[in-house]
């Protein structure tokens, strides 16, 4: 069976999966239930000078009829009496000596933060976690994203972190910035043991339509939020991906965060370079049992693929993610629809017609409702394969024989590409584009 | 075998009715409107003999906006709120969805409707307003789902419009001829006062037009008449016995019971004769009016009854038992009806032989005739230049529902020979295109 227990930095637990500093990290009886219920890790919720927080913190977005496909929150750190949470982080650790419990800390001055350092390690933590990515309140007084935002004020806050502690560093970067490496090479720079990310989005979650105030709404006004859940994953992905590639940043375990929900979310993570992944949004929705479908379906994964330790595959598709110039032009791809599989919605008709490329009939009987690709005008580009609503329905087939290889990059040098606005090498030169008058006919 | 105990009060009664589709509440509705594909030129759509944009009044549903929904519905079928609740949904806008052929349940479309169209009424806003006044009149006779489709529309495009109703309350069949575990009266009368109320159409109840004066009157004081006039009577049977007490029309039972409710007394054995949705309606009544028995009767196979196949599982399910292949012969009993004699029957060269010699008697205290209504034949005649088909059916164009008597317009049981609420609640809203379309050209 796969062994599941982690070495993040010298941070030991028993298994990948971490609790994210956020609610569910609140207090020592929240971790408990966390730990009994499987959880090898706890990132606590950030320790500071205490807050005072608004009533009414949280929004969602609610996709159809999904809960909570998006969230935001305006809460901010811990609003608890330090000497409380130092309390219940030793009792956490006398009943789990082996599971990671990580301080997150977010203060002003150096001092604070050699004060606090000291404090939360006497305490008994494995690990700490900088918060430089909160992107409400806490930003507004300097702290937080503030700090994320500016790669220099970061690495001297890493830098004084790193004169006193003792136990592993972790930065938590702000996803708020232009470019992620940025502040990742100065949490590297800086000396820091990892690299968390990401925290989360600023954002506006959405505006009542009677009151015209944002939410979640505090006495008629808002502000903004930061975003998280299954709709930001794609972005964690890529910036994990960007620091993993790094040649320089690789050099420190990467913690991802961002939109975990699944066993496949925690696969992806690992796949992209990460070597723990934390949840929030996932156990704010349904508890922390949630846990036992992340944790049976990466052990199945890892029993199907033969890998004994999460090391076996972490990182493992990152030397496919490149960059676009050196993506193979010469590859080709159509789409194939099943007829015993279609329902005859016709949407990908529609979608391909008014969002694409015009490459889908509808069949001329008005009784059979299954269309057909126009093989000569498909460009390979999914839409009909993503909005079909029948499983392996309609599949993308290649045409190409594999044989023939050439890139943006190469096809550059070779002084094979468009170069002027009316250049024969166009891609789209001579393919098939209805006429726009026939737009008038085409009410079918 | 009975599975209803005999209704003894109002309360008894409504459990054993109790309405088959009932209303969604509002996150039944969230989930089932999050389902729809929004299918391009979606087989629903092409599916509702009124053509409701079923895909759009569904997204309206999700995204909270249920009065555009009910917009929506009532903008193709004046009567979406009945529609809803006792469409055979199962074969027409529901049977439609692409969902069936991946073995999901379809959505719920029937029901969605209910429930847009039902929420907006209670609200009571008005969200139709009657066209700007074009100093036409129209007369409409009869208050039917064909003649208030009829009148809505030609409210909305400036005509002045009033109903005569022969009986005291509008909806025709709707409100007298539909099993009561389909729809109640007030869901129905409700419908109807809420668009009666901001459309502004009378409606002149008690009102029968029977007589050639009374269409002259009409002739010289409406630009034109619409004919909504449905069917008549259960047509008799030409047998033996069956003018004795207790033999009764399927469409005077359901009236009566439409009506009465508990009041109405069903005995303990009842013969229902006929094989159409009218037979199994009667058959299902008969039984949760607490029969001890019900037979249905027809003369028939079962896989040639014209009834659909939801309609007979439903009056099986409520105790309902079934005879095939048999025909009624005579009525049995002295001042009461005692039985049904019944002969066998078989199919020779595709016709249909009832042999005398194989027949038995079937007791029974009640006898259900539900084998078709009689058409108007002698009101028809009052009427000049009027042509019927050879089955007594009003002959119409069928894009504008214009008679042969351009003056009058027909639409409904009266020109399809009886069809469901939807088909007249369709031709009565052409129709009304139809009058506008003459009598702008005119």
């Amino acid at each position: 069976m796969a062994d599941l227990s982690i070495n993040f930095a010298g941070i030991k637990a028993p298994n990948p999966f971490w609790l994210a500093s956020a609610p569910p990290t609140n207090s020592g009886y929240q971790i408990m239930k966390a730990f009994e219920a499987g959880w090898g890790g706890a990132v606590w919720k950030t320790l500071g000078v205490p807050v005072v927080n608004v009533s009414s913190r949280y929004g969602s977005v609610n996709y159809r009829d999904t809960r909570m496909m998006g969230f935001n929150n305006i809460e901010l750190i811990t609003d608890r009496p330090l000497a409380d949470n130092l309390k219940e982080i030793e009792e956490v650790k006398k009943y789990f000596p082996d599971h990671a419990v990580i301080a997150s800390l977010m203060v002003e001055s150096k001092k604070e933060w050699h004060q606090i350092i000291k404090d939360v390690e006497n305490a008994g933590a494995d690990g700490i976690e900088l918060n430089f990515g909160c992107p409400h309140g806490m930003c507004e007084r300097g702290m937080g994203s503030a700090v994320g935002q500016e790669p220099d004020v970061l690495k001297l806050i890493v830098e004084w972190v790193k004169e006193v502690a003792k136990v592993p560093v972790i930065t938590k970067l702000s996803p708020n910035i232009s470019d992620i490496l940025d502040p990742g090479l100065a949490a590297y720079q800086g000396g820091t043991d990892a690299i968390s990310l990401i925290n989360t989005i600023k954002s506006i979650i959405g505006i009542d339509l009677d009151t015209y105030a944002p939410l979640p709404v505090v006495d008629g006004k808002g502000t903004n939020g930061g975003y998280c859940g299954p709709a930001v994953k794609p972005i964690a992905m890529h910036m994990i991906r960007e620091l993993a590639q790094h040649p320089e940043i690789s050099k420190v375990p990467i913690s991802g965060i961002g939109g975990v929900e699944t066993w496949r979310d925690v696969v992806e993570f690992i796949l992209l370079g990460a070597t723990s992944v934390q949840v929030c949004t996932a156990v704010m929705h349904y508890g922390f049992g949630i846990i036992r479908e992340m944790e049976t379906g990466l052990r199945q994964f890892m029993d199907d693929k033969g890998y004994n330790t999460i090391y076996d595959f972490a990182g493992k598709a990152l030397p496919n993610i490149t960059e676009w110039k050196h993506l193979n032009l010469e590859h080709k791809v159509i789409a194939k629809i099943n007829p015993d599989k279609c329902v005859g919605c016709e949407l990908c008709y529609i979608a391909c017609d008014d969002g694409a490329h015009q490459a889908i009939a509808l069949s001329k009987d008005a009784t059979y409702r299954i269309p057909s690709i126009i093989e000569e005008n498909c460009v390979g580009c999914n839409l009909c394969s993503l909005v079909c609503p029948v499983e392996d329905c309609i599949i993308m087939v290649q045409t190409d024989d594999g044989t023939k290889h050439s890139t943006w990059d190469e096809r550059t040098i070779a002084d094979e590409v468009p170069v002027t606005f009316n250049d024969d090498r166009a891609g789209g030169k001579g393919h098939f584009v209805p006429k726009p008058t026939d737009a008038l006919k085409n009410n079918i | 075998m009975a599975e209803y105990k005999k209704p003894t009060s109002e309360k008894e009664f409504q459990k054993n009715f109790k309405q088959k589709k009932s209303l969604m509440n509002n996150t039944e509705a969230y989930y089932e409107s999050s389902r729809c594909l929004f299918c391009y030129d979606a087989p629903c759509i092409q599916a509702c003999p009124t053509h409701i944009d079923i895909p759009l009044f569904i997204k309206q549903i999700q995204t909270q906006n249920t009065e555009g929904a009910a917009k929506t519905i009532f903008d193709a079928n004046w009567l979406g709120n009945a529609c809803g609740i006792v469409c055979p949904t199962g074969v027409l806008c529901e049977g439609a969805c692409v969902f069936n052929h991946q073995d999901v349940p379809p959505i719920q479309i029937g029901r969605l409707q209910n429930y847009a169209t039902n929420k907006t009424i209670n609200t009571k806003k008005e969200i139709f307003k009657p066209g700007k006044s074009n100093g036409k009149k129209i007369a409409v006779i009869g208050a039917g789902p064909a003649g208030l489709a009829c009148a809505c529309e030609l409210r909305t495009l400036g005509y002045t419009v009033d109903i005569f109703e022969a009986k005291d309350k509008p909806s025709g069949l709707t409100v007298y001829g539909i099993a009561p575990y389909k729809i109640s009266n007030e869901e129905v009368l409700k419908e109807v006062a809420y668009l009666q109320n901001q459309l502004g159409f009378t409606i002149k109840y008690n009102s029968a037009i029977t007589t050639k004066e009374q269409l002259k009157i009409l002739e010289n004081k409406y630009d034109s008449i619409f004919l909504g006039i449905g069917l008549g009577k259960t047509a008799d049977l030409q047998l033996d016995g069956e003018d004795i007490e207790g033999v009764i029309g399927a469409v005077e039972f359901i009236e009566d019971l439409r009506m009465h409710h508990h009041k109405v007394n069903v005995p303990n054995k009842v013969v229902v004769i006929g094989g159409g949705n009218t037979a199994m309606d009667a058959a299902s009544e008969a039984a949760r009016m607490g029969a001890r028995k019900t037979v249905l009767a027809y003369r028939r196979s079962k896989k040639e009854m014209g009834a659909y196949g939801f309609e007979y599982d439903l009056a099986i399910s409520a105790g309902v038992d079934s005879l095939f292949n048999v025909a009624p012969i005579e009525i049995v009993g002295k001042e009461r009806v005692e039985g049904v004699k019944f002969a066998k029957t078989e199919i020779i060269d595709g016709k249909l032989q009832i042999k005398k010699n194989n027949v038995f008697v079937v007791r029974c205290d009640m006898v259900i005739k539900a084998t078709g209504q009689a058409k108007q034949g002698s009101f028809y005649e009052l009427i000049d230049d009027l042509d019927l088909d050879p089955k007594t059916k009003i002959v119409v164009n069928q894009e504008t529902f214009q008679t042969s008597n351009p003056m009058y317009f027909a639409g409904g049981d009266a020109v399809n020979g009886g069809a469901e609420v939807v088909n007249a609640a369709y031709e009565g809203k052409m129709a009304a295109q139809g009058i506008n379309q003459w009598l702008t050209k005119k």
